[in-house]
């Protein structure tokens, strides 16, 4: 996993949660995922292709998505109110956007998916070049995960191998 | 939400009137939230792009925040189409996709101005005084309770 690739989610991640939300926030478990995601919650997938290419998913329990949603709302949601996943969703275009900001003025070029339900218990195994790290940023009021798998295109990895090659 | 003094049209003192365009139910809330705290007036909101035309043609709004990345027609394509029917028209590109080439792009087509999500609220008000300028006025501190 390269760190250069991931730092700016989590900086994005950090702002953008820690801006919204108005509460204490920290960075808390940060671990490599070897085997098939486990959703916590209401999940909001987005792809990315381009130089750089994989998912990003922001997975929340559904008590702590309620708690954020209402806070964003300024108002008492319930469960089943669809404001709850339009948040989660909205948070996630933002820390992406956000993210591909930085890497975009970094010379990376992408385009970015519109964001889906994840709604299967289980998510895409991690492989070889694409392994998943899960970032929890613990806020005052519940956890909120991020999981990211991304790598450098095969088109920019050729180009790199040539370049170190020459 | 902090209350802000409010915009007024400078030509007949009425609240500023916006059209909010984005595919996120939740953005368009936070955006017609702040607004009302900035003193102005929601007379229209779209999900895409097409819409946004159409409702730019039946409200005649002072300020149009929109998104960029949305499904059927993007935020820029929108705006410049807007902007060539209605030269006088004063767009604000809300968006969390801030790159130079896309700000670069939409001022190009006709956009006046920038704003990156997430949006503080204090921004985007002096960003709509900006972009308001002698067609906007800020009502004074001690009538701004009235």
């Amino acid at each position: 996993m390269k760190m250069e690739l991931i730092q700016p989610f989590i900086n994005a991640a950090d702002a953008v949660l820690a801006q919204g939300l108005q509460c204490p926030m920290s960075i808390g478990n940060l671990s490599m995922e070897e085997e098939a995601y486990r959703r916590k919650g209401i999940a909001a997938l987005i792809w990315i292709t381009g130089d750089i290419e994989g998912r990003v998913i922001l997975d929340l329990d559904p008590q702590t998505a309620v708690r954020v949603a209402s806070k964003f709302a300024e108002a008492e949601l319930p469960e089943t109110d669809e404001l709850v996943r339009e948040t989660v969703f909205e948070l996630a275009n933002q820390v992406i956007g956000n993210a591909i900001t930085v890497l975009n003025d970094q010379g990376f070029h992408f385009r970015v998916h519109p964001p889906v339900l994840h709604t299967s218990e289980h998510g895409p195994k991690s492989s070889e070049d694409t392994e998943a790290l899960v970032i929890c940023f613990e806020t005052g009021i519940g956890d909120v995960f991020m999981n990211i798998a991304l790598r450098y295109s095969h088109s920019l990895r050729t180009e790199q191998a040539a370049a170190v090659g020459q | 939400m902090e209350q802000f003094v409010p915009v007024k049209r400078s030509k007949d003192g009425q609240p500023v009137r916006y059209l909010v365009v984005d595919d996120s139910v939740f953005a368009r809330k936070n955006l017609a939230r702040m607004i009302e705290t900035f003193g102005g007036q929601l007379c229209g909101e779209a999900g895409d792009g097409m819409t946004a035309i159409t409702e730019y043609d039946r409200t005649n709004p002072d300020i149009v925040l929109m998104d960029i990345t949305m499904p059927q027609m993007e935020g820029i394509e929108a705006a410049e189409k807007i902007v060539q029917k209605h030269p006088e028209a004063r767009v604000v590109m809300v968006s969390s996709v801030g790159y130079q080439e896309n700000i670069v792009a939409a001022l190009q087509r006709g956009a006046r101005h920038f704003v990156q999500k997430p949006v503080k609220p204090e921004v985007l008000y002096e960003v709509i005084k900006y972009v308001m300028g002698d067609d906007g006025t800020v009502a004074s501190a001690a009538g701004a309770g009235d």
